[in-house]
């Protein structure tokens, strides 16, 4: 049993407008101690799938099916005090901005003892004991004189490596990071990640790396999930999807970043306009922007096709690939014929 | 990515210094120290990139050089014109300009794509009738890879992608030489940033521009540039061309900011010996004496804390400001 199981996930949030199917149908393990990366489009869904693993949607947004289990327990409909005890306990969540998890008119020191408090049996002087622990651990130096002071005070690496600090207290079995060195210096963002990738040996905890870098993603990930309009189009190791991508829209995604092979020539962009969620086409959502769609493509969406034992795949690509290799065979007809290739 | 029409700078920089007066307490005031004695030319045609930390004064050089900021002291020398008079300034203005970061927040929501593009035209009557504005409208959205449809749409109405281009073609208006691009790519998801960076490249083949592209995201500033030039806490430490700066940096602090780019290639990445860089960048106001890099730096001695080492050509067109560059390398 993996430590977190995702079965048909489906996200929506109610607008005015109509509803936004946010997240529609993904499924995915996460196992204990690996780096999982979510990458694809702004509002492909990456932060909408952390925000419902963690059931922190906005008012707007529900859950409308499927199952998160973590360590066989069922998440969805557990009820917010069951989450409550999950949160900041058994799965953490950082931010992009280190605000959003900082409360300004409270020291550090009170901010990371209350999260101990709350979550474990350690009285105070054990929670001050523990916290300035934690703020060395990430590399802080003088934690005393730290937690006396405001997020204010701090650089914005520093407050992210406070709200890493944070996160961490608990010791939490899954980190989930969204995009949380977005808004660092390169310099910065090395110093964070390196940081992430010590203590995720040391404690052996899973993380969810959030990110639209395609070299964070390179440097620390063990898996990769693409996603686009709310679906995982591609799903692999991260080998796989660099070398090996099988869905046109991962290939688009890899063609269009500059690498040390682009360098003075013309990039190669994916054509067309961002989807939009309320107006969703019929067959594969990529369809309408992917240079080799085909009928079927149009028609009917792609299920996920396993490519080998490390990689899975929902593009009608590999089907077409298959059939011209000759790995597809179709045996004669003696019950439905089918002829979905061109 | 264009080759440099000819080896003629259309920007000589010398010793540029701006200091912003900053407020620290009662009735006292310092100087933050924000771009603090640089020199360096741009060539005409070409793209030089700068790059360095946040807070570095990458924003302050572009503005500066736009003379949207007075430099405090130092030259800037136009198309072999020093500018000194306000004229001067008036004159560099309908030649040079600015594309903003954020096509969020720099476009006025309530008017018209056609009146955005048009304001600078508005601004220094470039057009005798209502026509041959509309016209010059109409081509500048061509020229970007707008459907003249959208001329009486509201830029609120647009994609991110879209909007910059929108904002491109209005600083395109003036038919300027020089544009600073000041983060023009890093609002935008990858996909549509592959779209403007191509762009700026066509655009510059075309038009013969020369550009100064700031950004944070390096591999972006690489496809992009022919020369780099390196910041640290208001001074350039190193400035040589694309290929040497990735390839061959001397400088302490831009090898460590080179190791610390994230390659989208497992392999490379794996294999990466970072540089690490322990510490967090100094205040502006309360800048090390001697090198601004030797608090972070593995090499500082005592020298480096004394004097402040120049900006010297190490090898042609290759500038470095540090006193070990020599012995280190
Ligand atoms: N509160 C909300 N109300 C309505 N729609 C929402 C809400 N939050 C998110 N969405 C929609 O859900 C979709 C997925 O959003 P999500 O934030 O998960 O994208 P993302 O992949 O994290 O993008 P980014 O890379 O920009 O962070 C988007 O189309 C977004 O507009
Ligand atoms: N108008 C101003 N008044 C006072 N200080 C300023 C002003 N503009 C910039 N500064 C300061 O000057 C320094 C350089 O700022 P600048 O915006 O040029 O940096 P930058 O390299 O562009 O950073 P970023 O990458 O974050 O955009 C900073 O310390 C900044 O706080
Ligand atoms: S001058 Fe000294 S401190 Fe500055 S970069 Fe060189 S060795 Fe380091
Ligand atoms: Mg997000
Ligand atoms: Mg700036």
């Amino acid at each position: 049993m993996a430590l977190l199981e995702i079965n048909d996930l489906h996200t929506s949030f109610f607008t005015d407008a109509g509803e936004v199917k946010a997240v529609n149908g993904i499924s995915f393990n996460l196992e204990r101690g690996k780096v999982l990366g979510i990458v694809g489009e702004s509002g492909s869904g990456k932060s909408v799938t952390a925000y419902s693993i963690m059931q922190i949607l906005a008012s707007t947004g529900k859950i409308v099916g499927g199952s998160i289990k973590l360590d066989g327990e069922e998440l969805v409909n557990s009820g917010e005090k069951t989450m409550r005890k999950i949160r900041g306990n058994k799965v953490s969540i950082i931010f992009q901005d280190p605000m959003t998890s900082l409360n300004p008119t409270h020291t550090i020191g009170h901010q990371i003892m209350e999260s101990i408090l709350l979550h474990t049996d350690r009285n105070k002087k054990e929670a001050y004991a523990r916290a300035v622990e934690m703020l060395r651990l990430v590399n802080i130096n003088e934690p005393e004189k730290r937690m006396k002071q405001y997020p204010h005070e701090l650089s914005g690496g520093m407050r992210q490596r406070v709200v890493i600090a944070m996160a961490l207290a608990c010791e939490p079995d899954i980190l989930i990071a969204d995009e949380p060195t977005t808004a660092l210096d390169v310099t910065i963002q090395a110093q964070i990640l390196d940081l992430m990738t010590s203590l995720q040996k040391e404690l052996g905890m899973a993380i969810i790396m959030i990110t639209h870098d395609l070299g964070v993603v390179a440097q620390m990930c063990d898996e990769v999930i693409v996603m686009y309009a709310g679906s995982i189009c591609e799903q692999g190791t991260a080998d796989e999807i660099f070398y090996n991508p099988r869905h046109e829209y991962t290939k688009g995604l890899m063609r269009s970043i500059p690498t040390a092979n682009t360098f003075g020539q013309r990039l190669q962009p994916i054509t067309g306009t961002p989807i939009d969620l309320l107006n969703m086409p019929a067959g594969c959502p990529f369809a309408p922007r992917c240079d080799a769609a085909m009928k079927v493509c149009i028609k009917c969406k792609a299920e996920r096709m396993q490519i080998n034992d490390d990689h899975a795949a929902a593009c009608w690509m590999n089907v077409k690939s298959g059939v011209e290799s000759g790995e597809i065979e179709f045996a004669p007809a003696d019950g439905e014929e089918k002829s979905e290739n061109e | 990515m264009s080759n440099t029409q000819n080896n003629k700078p259309l920007i000589e920089v010398k010793n540029l210094k701006k200091y912003f007066d900053i407020n620290t307490g009662m009735f006292r005031t310092r100087a933050l120290k924000a771009v603090d004695d640089v020199s360096f030319d741009i060539m005409k045609g070409e793209t030089l990139g700068l790059v360095g930390e946040s807070g570095c004064g990458k924003t302050t050089v572009g503005r500066t050089l736009l003379h949207l900021y007075k430099p405090t002291s130092g030259e800037i020398i136009y198309d072999g014109k020093p500018i000194k008079t306000k004229a001067d300034v008036n004159v560099c203005r309908k030649k040079a300009t600015l594309v903003f970061q954020d096509p969020y927040s720099s476009l006025n929501p309530r008017m018209t794509v056609s009146d955005i593009i048009a304001e600078p035209l508005d601004i220094h009557k470039m057009y005798n009738t209502k026509e041959e504005r509309r016209e010059r409208v109409l081509e500048l959205m061509a020229r970007v890879g707008l459907n003249s449809e959208h001329a009486s749409r509201y830029a609120h109405e647009f994609s991110g992608g879209q909007r910059q281009r929108i904002g491109i073609a209005r600083s395109l208006a003036i038919n300027p030489d020089f544009i600073v691009c000041d983060e023009p790519v890093s609002a935008l998801d990858v996909s549509i940033q592959a779209q403007v960076i191509n762009m700026f490249g066509e655009l510059q083949e075309q038009l013969g521009l020369t550009y100064l592209f700031i950004a944070h995201d390096l591999l972006v500033v690489r496809h992009i540039s022919n020369r780099i030039a390196v910041m640290y806490l208001g001074k350039m430490v190193e400035l040589t061309d694309a290929d040497t700066i990735y390839n061959r940096p001397l400088h302490p602090y831009s090898k460590a900011l080179m190791s610390a780019v994230p390659m989208p290639d497992p392999n490379i990445a794996r294999a990466n010996q970072r540089i690490p860089l322990t510490g967090d960048i100094p205040s502006p106001l309360n800048a090390p004496s001697g090198c601004p890099f030797r608090t972070r730096c593995a090499h500082a001695c005592e020298r480096c804390s004394e004097e402040t080492p120049a900006f010297r050509e190490i090898e042609k067109g290759h500038f470095v400001a540090c006193h070990r560059v020599e012995e280190l390398n």
